[in-house]
């Protein structure tokens, strides 16, 4: 079985956000890029699989400029066994990126689609599913836990109020969430090696895709400050201020 | 051209976050219709035709649907989709696993977690946790939208007498089938719904500490949520957490309790309208957010907070 995950670059976790002078755009100069946290565990569920003996092949691709090759290395020296660049400027919306990701999907064949459920900038939560509409297959989204069997994978999600399983039918597209592995930190050894794996670069024109959407950015601007409150010395004081100040409490 | 709502529902009754995306479509155009995709969801389509400001309940009742299996609900949605100038759901786990899927179909981009209209065609959403607020501008033909219910007020649920149309069209995919939920019982209020929350977080120490919480929320009618550290701690299961992971929430009350206050955690609650924050650690950023910030420990300051309520 092929594992297809797709990783995405992106400002790295811990790194404070902060919004261009001119509104256009947050700044990235000089911030550090890391690989998107959900991808990183789509990653692990990719290679945990590999070592379980479930699948043969892990390939790792992403869309994006040249830099993303270091994000790709860094896939590889966690164990995806090659790497496929779609050379694209940085920042494509949704619905390309499933474009390209799913046309690579087709071309090698893959029988799991892995992708984390959300990048941690433009926060949309929608290329998995995307990529599933176009290639018409099942899809399980926000995955806390995979198990392949018989052609089928079993996905317990994680849905607002509990847990569901699903039985979908491969080939399928799986995102996950947070509770579905702890990704693992690559070691020296491996981060050497890494460099001599293979990688692919492609261009939208080799996979046939015309990329471009119908949105624009009007603007982006810096959320409203809260005002910081007050300090209270005691509980009866919170309490106190909960009734007859904020009226929150009766 | 009209707004198209695919209605939030467990099958028997109408989930509250539905209300405030009519809210969200009333302000794009005047003729709201609104989609029940379900099985013997006959009281869904009850609660449907009565909500202020929906015209036409578009109704497919099936037991293909019974699940809403993004699969099926997204073709079904296409199928209707003609005449429609806006689709919208609500950004919970079902609208988001669906209307991805529906603009693929559609060849059309999708804004996600949608927290003003601007204007028919342009629209606020938060990005990077909530740090920065993008206001984009879409001319796609049809625009597919998934709405944030803390970003409008809900519409009265009562009062409207919608029109009701049958939908004969049965989408049944075969690669892709139910198996079992795991629904957390509770008669506390759902996190997105909840007038009052009160919040543990690292500083709880395990998941049965959590029972701290509980004598508070019996008190406020509040229901309980975690950060993402107490989540990823095993304490609580991630129905819980409250951020950009996790669920936002804008309740007129959130209480913290032992969180630190991460900008993933205060990505999904800094819209409440009143926080409180209990913590040991003076320096820890929640306090920073929190209209009323008390220095102690929580496991003596909690059970004191229960006592004087």
């Amino acid at each position: 079985m092929k594992i297809l995950v797709s990783v995405k670059r992106v400002i790295d976790y811990n790194v404070k956000v902060r919004v261009k002078s001119d509104h256009t755009a947050v700044d990235l100069t000089n911030v550090k890029m890391s690989m998107n946290p959900f991808c990183e565990i789509a990653v692990e569920e990719a290679i945990r699989l590999k070592e379980k003996g479930v699948a043969s092949e892990v390939v790792v691709v992403s869309v994006g400029s040249k830099s993303c090759q270091e994000t790709l290395r860094t896939a590889m020296a966690l164990g995806a066994d090659r790497a496929i660049q779609v050379e694209a400027e940085d920042g494509l919306d949704s619905l390309s990126v499933a474009k390209l990701i799913a046309k690579v999907a087709q071309e090698e064949a893959a029988d799991l689609v892995i992708m984390g459920k959300q990048a941690i900038d433009s926060d949309n939560n929608q290329t998995g599913q995307m990529v599933a509409a176009l290639l018409d297959y099942p899809q399980a989204t926000f995955a806390s836990e995979v198990v392949i069997e018989n052609g089928e994978a079993q996905v317990t999600r994680e849905i607002d109020g509990g847990l569901q399983t699903l039985a979908i039918t491969l080939p399928a597209v799986v995102t996950t969430d947070l509770r579905l592995n702890e990704p693992r930190f690559a070691s020296l050894p491996n981060i050497m090696k890494a460099k001599k794996k293979p990688l692919d670069v492609k261009t939208p024109a080799d996979l046939g895709v015309e990329v471009g959407s119908n949105v624009s950015i009007v603007s982006v601007t810096p959320p409203p400050q809260r005002a910081g409150g007050i300090k209270v010395g005691s509980v009866a004081e919170l309490v106190d201020k909960l009734k007859n100040e904020a009226k929150v409490v009766s | 051209m009209s707004v198209l709502i695919i209605a939030e529902h467990d099958n028997k009754s109408l989930k509250p976050a539905t209300l405030n995306t009519v809210t969200a479509a009333t302000q794009i155009d005047a003729e709201v219709h609104m989609l029940v995709v379900g099985f013997e969801c006959q009281t869904v389509v009850e609660q449907a035709s009565q909500v202020a400001g929906v015209t036409k309940v578009l109704v497919a009742d099936n037991a293909a649907y019974e699940h809403q299996l993004a699969e099926n609900v997204s073709k079904l949605i296409v199928d209707v989709a003609e005449g429609y100038g806006h689709i919208l759901a609500p950004a919970t786990t079902t609208g988001k696993n669906t209307l991805p899927r529906v603009a693929a179909l559609l060849n059309v981009a999708q804004l996600s977690d949608v927290i003003k209209v601007e204007s028919a065609d342009t629209f606020v959403r938060p990005i990077y946790a909530g740090n920065a607020i993008a206001t984009v501008k879409t001319t796609d033909a049809v625009k597919v939208l998934t709405v944030r219910a803390t970003g409008f007020d809900a519409a009265a649920s009562s009062g409207g007498s919608a029109e009701r149309q049958v939908l004969s069209q049965v989408i049944n995919s075969e690669r892709s089938r139910f198996v079992k939920e795991q629904l957390a019982e509770t008669d506390r209020p759902e996190l997105t719904a909840a007038n009052v929350i009160i919040s543990g977080g690292r500083g709880m120490g395990n998941g049965d500490n959590f029972k701290l919480l509980e004598g508070v929320a019996d008190k406020l009618g509040a229901a309980i949520g975690a950060s993402r550290a107490a989540v990823d701690a095993g304490f609580v299961p991630n129905d819980l957490q409250v951020g950009q992971t996790g669920k936002t929430v804008a309740p007129d009350l959130y209480i913290a309790v032992g969180i630190s206050g991460a900008i993933q955690h205060l990505a999904g609650m800094k819209d409440s309208k009143v926080i409180v924050a209990i913590n040991k650690d003076e320096d820890a950023p929640i306090f920073q957010v929190a209209d009323y910030g008390l220095v102690a420990d929580l496991f003596d300051a909690v059970p004191e907070l229960e006592k004087s309520l």
